[in-house]
């Protein structure tokens, strides 16, 4: 096989793997690029899935190693994309592999080297909750297994050199820039949190016990920050009543995301069932403007939240929350849709569902890429009904979040499908008799 | 290395970060499973599956010159993959590994008895290595793949999988049902969020299958038989009443589709002649046959999100009832639309812009909620009136209505149920198919060589639809182009010697890998088989071992849970 044959894959979240983990198993070379040090992305950092309660990082990690083990398969992770030339069939792609300091062949993530690191950092896979060190791996199943050294923040002191056995510690290590020809591309770049802060009358930011939905998600994993133990910021004490407020920055018609994310009814009421299991006598509230549960088996999961969890569903979207500065409970004001009256509940713990937004890099790559975004940044499909996988650009392909909001199983499933959107273009430029013909 | 030889057992046990090893005592797992017999290595990792761990296994196979490996862990359904490759890359024969479930068997479920949970994953342990020291090594059989794909539906999803197969170079069987192609998108006017004309795009598609070399259609055809295995179907299909063909498939893909539920009985439904379906206005506005409307009522959830039976939502109806709406105001301006909803469907980057555009024409949205739902009656003046609880009024309200529109939830067809039994695939609780992971495979069956899309799969739109067919087509493709597959080595063997030829085990093999030979007895076709042991349990003669289960192993393992000696 001639080395035109292979596929760049950009983000190496479950819609990148996927799509790797399908052209390599039918034998085609893949390039899986990651920019931050592993792969696995948003869903790495879920405690569970809906609505099959499966633990996310069980189901996943077979899948991360397989990309790691897979002969047909090349990570780049640490890497960004700098520069696409050429066209379908025949793309030059130039990627800078970021300094790690690390000699990724030596290390073998024994993890000695954090043991003794000086430096504490907010470590932003568990959403800055919990602490890593300068040097670090982001999550303990990371793959690859090789630790990185933060430049921003290492005192270069060298303890870690010192410590090191394998002698994998380079604090001298330079960017390498690695050339690619590949036939197409695929852009699987998820999606970025919407900062809460935005919606000033909710506290966030300000008010401790106000928390983000992912923030939640780390404090339930049991390879979390407090060990899957949950707890409110404020005081270390186990929350008792925690409600949950959709569509904070998303169908918002003053300014900030018109549109629906999609996942957060069906996530906010996997959450509520988890705290419940976590501590049977907690209460949960669910406020809403639409429930919206119209994947597969959802409506029969939050049928389950409400009889057997009881969990509550309040079709309502506060105006403001309050703290209580003695206790640091909150309290929220919300107009009842169904009964038109305004009430107030008071509660241990706030958990927002921001909008889930695209990528801030995304102009950047379509830049570089010469492909088109939408009106929100996210990628633009070439036909949405019946290309949803094309971008504008003939041979390169897009699937999951970074085209717009999908949940796991869409992101998956068109995952596959842009792998045989890729491997369309691989045999359609071999049948035009090889690289370049007929590609222009 | 053969299995004959001394036998020489590792034992790697994994905290699984705190999984485990927060409630386990690992460390003295580990020291008592040094001390079992044939023991001769035993460590603990903090993730056995990390590619520290799996590099750990390899060269504890290599530096103890083990021919056996336990990992004790979480479960084989998702692990035992990758630790059984593990040990290939070692040498070892993958059936020489063995799994022992302290994770979800053990930890999870004695999260509060950190002791008693030790003591547990001991036992687990100690059973785990009573049956390695009986394993045996097997081998996977390998198989063609014959290049041919088989897609069951010609509507958009089927033509689009089928297309996308064809451009990869394999060669496609489209079995259709109807006279022609096309499928649901033929009734179908104009498909939002473009707008789109639906016949437009349609009869692109068709042409381009049509006079696609690599595609072979077959209309008015039906699927009445599929026999073998991924690689090898032979499918037999029915044309018209007579005519049969016999097809060598590799792989299948299902896109049958689904067809719009029928409100019988239902909100005046064919009681009065102004109520119609959400599908029937559809054929109304693409015949341009819709007479002037002066007030128009659509029905959300008309036999969905029931209480009991039709539990789901069907995803579609909100925008379909939104575009719609949307279309009879741009022929008649001045009719009034409302549309009475429970909650609104309109997910995703592009649909909430059509319902702000829908209000912004002042389409009228009216919550109600699932106890209090409307009522349509006949008026003093043949008119419908529609009654209904507006909860943000806190008052009932009637509309006078000359057209009242119920949007009602796809539904599986009527003969999914009998080709999911020709198929041997599974159906979910609402009678669509149903797949062999909801998260991590959604269009794949359980069934090795099978996959689905569209909304045979579950209610979806256009774009929802074309998404997996371009999905099937990778997941069909695999195999094709790989050539050449292993199969499963743990196979059912029948003893000629005791079968009595009874059939029990024919009849129950849910695969139909068992037939009887020409000697009366049973035989399996090992490639078939896949190991669920049903014969193997049900057999009054004991004629049938279950390889990599035999009776001697699986004794062995239940002896050790009693805590008697090894034998």
């Amino acid at each position: 096989m001639s080395q035109n044959q292979g596929i760049l894959v950009v983000g190496a979240g479950i819609a990148g793997i996927q799509a790797s983990l399908d052209l390599a198993d039918r034998g085609l070379k893949v390039y899986l690029l990651e920019k931050s040090p592993s792969i696995g992305g948003r869903m790495a950092q879920l405690d569970k899935t809906f609505p099959t309660m499966d633990c996310s990082m069980c189901i996943l990690a077979p899948k991360m190693i397989e990309c790691y083990r897979h002969p047909n398969i090349t990570l780049l992770t640490y890497s960004e994309v700098q520069e696409v030339k050429g066209s379908a069939g025949n793309f030059t792609v130039k990627i800078l592999k970021k300094p790690r300091f690390i000699d990724e062949e030596k290390c073998t993530g024994c993890g000695i080297c954090a043991q003794n690191c000086p430096v504490e950092v907010p470590n932003e896979f568990d959403m800055g909750l919990g602490i890593r060190k300068a040097i670090y791996v982001p999550l303990p199943q990371a793959v690859p297994l090789v630790y990185t050294i933060d430049e921003e923040n290492c005192l270069k002191c060298g303890l870690c050199e010192k410590v090191c056995g394998a002698e994998a510690v380079n604090l001298d290590q330079e960017p390498e820039e690695i050339e690619l020809k590949v036939g197409a591309i695929i852009v699987a770049t998820g999606f970025d949190i919407f900062d809460a802060r935005r919606i000033s009358e909710y506290g966030y930011g300000r008010y401790q016990n106000v928390i983000t939905s992912l923030e939640l998600e780390r404090l339930l994993s049991a390879s979390g920050p407090t060990g899957g133990h949950l707890i409110r910021p404020s005081d270390g004490k186990v929350p008792k009543t925690i409600a949950f407020i959709q569509c904070v920055g998303s169908r918002s018609q003053r300014g900030e995301l018109p549109y629906c994310s999609s996942v957060c009814c069906a996530y906010a009421t996997k959450e509520g069932m988890l705290i419940k299991e976590h501590n049977p006598e907690s209460k949960i509230y669910i406020l809403y403007i639409d429930l919206r549960v119209f994947g597969k088996g959802f409506q029969e999961f939050v049928n389950r939240a409400k009889t057997e969890y009881g969990v509550e569903y309040i079709k309502g979207h506060p105006g403001k929350i309050e703290e209580n500065p003695k206790t640091g409970d909150l309290v929220i004001r919300y107009e009842n849709v169904v009964d038109g009256k305004v009430k107030e509940i008071t509660v241990d713990l706030v958990v927002l569902c921001p909008a889930l937004v695209p990528r801030r890099d995304n102009e950047r790559l379509a830049e570089i890429l010469k492909v088109e975004l939408d009106e929100y940044t996210f990628f633009k499909a070439k036909d949405p009904l019946f290309e949803p996988l094309n971008t504008n650009l003939s041979g390169v392909f897009m699937c999951g979040y970074c085209q717009g909001p999908k949940d796991i199983p869409e992101s998956v499933a068109q995952a596959s499908g842009a792998a045989a959107k890729a491997a369309e273009e691989i045999a359609l430029t071999s049948s035009r008799g090889g690289v370049g013909n007929g590609s222009k | 290395m053969g299995a004959n030889d001394e036998v020489r057992i590792g034992v790697f046990i994994c905290h699984c970060g705190i999984n485990i090893g927060g409630i386990v005592n690992v460390p003295k797992v580990v020291e008592y499973a040094k001390k079992l017999p044939d023991v001769v290595y035993a460590e603990d990792n903090l993730y056995t599956c990390s590619s520290v761990g799996i590099s750990k296994i390899k060269e504890g196979i290599k530096e103890h010159n083990l021919n056996r490996v336990i990992v004790a862990s979480c479960t084989p359904r998702t692990h035992e993959p990758l630790f059984r490759a593990a040990c290939e890359e070692a040498g070892v024969n993958k059936y020489l590994f063995e799994m022992a479930n302290i994770r979800d068997q053990c930890s999870w479920a004695h999260m509060h008895e950190p002791e008693k949970a030790t003591e547990k994953a001991k036992d687990l342990v100690r059973m785990a290595v009573a049956k390695a020291r009986k394993l045996k090594p097997q081998e996977e059989p390998e198989i063609d793949v014959t290049p041919s794909a088989l897609v069951i539906g010609g509507g958009i999803s089927g033509m689009t999988a089928a297309l996308c197969l064809a451009n990869q170079g394999f060669e496609v069987h489209i079995v259709e049902k109807e006279p022609e192609l096309g499928g649901m998108l033929r009734h179908l006017h104009k498909l939002y969020p473009t707008m789109q004309d639906a016949s437009e795009r349609l009869n692109q598609v068709v042409n381009a299958v049509k006079s696609n070399k690599r595609i072979k259609v077959l209309t008015s055809t039906v699927v009445k038989q599929v026999k073998g295995f991924i690689g090898n179907f032979r499918v037999t299909v029915e044309k018209g009443k007579s005519k049969t063909l016999n097809l060598e498939i590799g792989t299948i893909v299902v896109a049958t589709g689904a067809a719009n539920f029928e409100p019988i009985g239902m909100y005046g439904y064919k009681q009065f002649d102004n109520v119609i379906t959400q599908f029937q206005l559809e054929q109304l506005l693409k015949t341009r046959q819709l007479e002037r409307p002066q007030r128009v009522v659509m029905i959300q959830c008309v036999g969905a999100r029931e209480e009991k039976g039709r539990t789901y939502c069907s995803r579609i109806c909100c925008m379909t009832a939104i575009k719609n709406a949307t279309l009879i105001k741009e022929l008649f301006p001045e009719a009034e639309i409302y549309i009475l909803f429970r909650d609104l469907q309109t997910y995703g980057k592009e649909y909430e812009t059509c319902y702000l555009d829908a209000r912004s024409k002042f389409i009228q949205f009216i919550k109600y909620v699932q106890e209090r739902p409307p009522e349509v009656t006949s008026g003093p003046s043949g008119k419908l009136v529609v009654k209904i609880y507006d909860a943000l009024l806190n008052s009932e309200i009637e509309i006078p209505s000359d057209l009242v529109v119920l949007s009602t939830p796809l539904i599986p067809h009527e003969d999914t149920k009998e080709l999911s039994q020709i198929l041997k695939v599974s159906l979910g609780p609402h009678g669509f198919f149903f797949e062999a992971h909801v998260k991590l495979r959604p269009i794949d069956f359980a069934t090795d060589g099978i996959y689905v899309c569209g909304t045979a799969h579950s209610p979806k739109d256009t774009a929802e639809s074309v998404s997996q067919a371009f999905g099937v087509a990778s997941r069909a493709a695999i195999p094709m182009a790989v050539k050449r597959l292993r199969t499963e080595a743990i196979t059912a063997v029948v003893d000629e010697n005791l079968c009595s030829g009874c059939g029990t085990c024919v009849k129950l093999c849910p695969y139909g890998a068992i037939e009887k030979d020409e000697k009366g007895v049973a035989r399996i076709t090992q490639v078939v088989c896949k190991g669920c042991g049903v014969c193997a349990a049900s057999c009054p003669e004991n004629a049938i071992e279950m390889c990599h289960f035999t009776k001697e192993q699986v004794t062995a393992q239940a002896l050790a849970a009693l805590g008697r000696p090894f034998a």
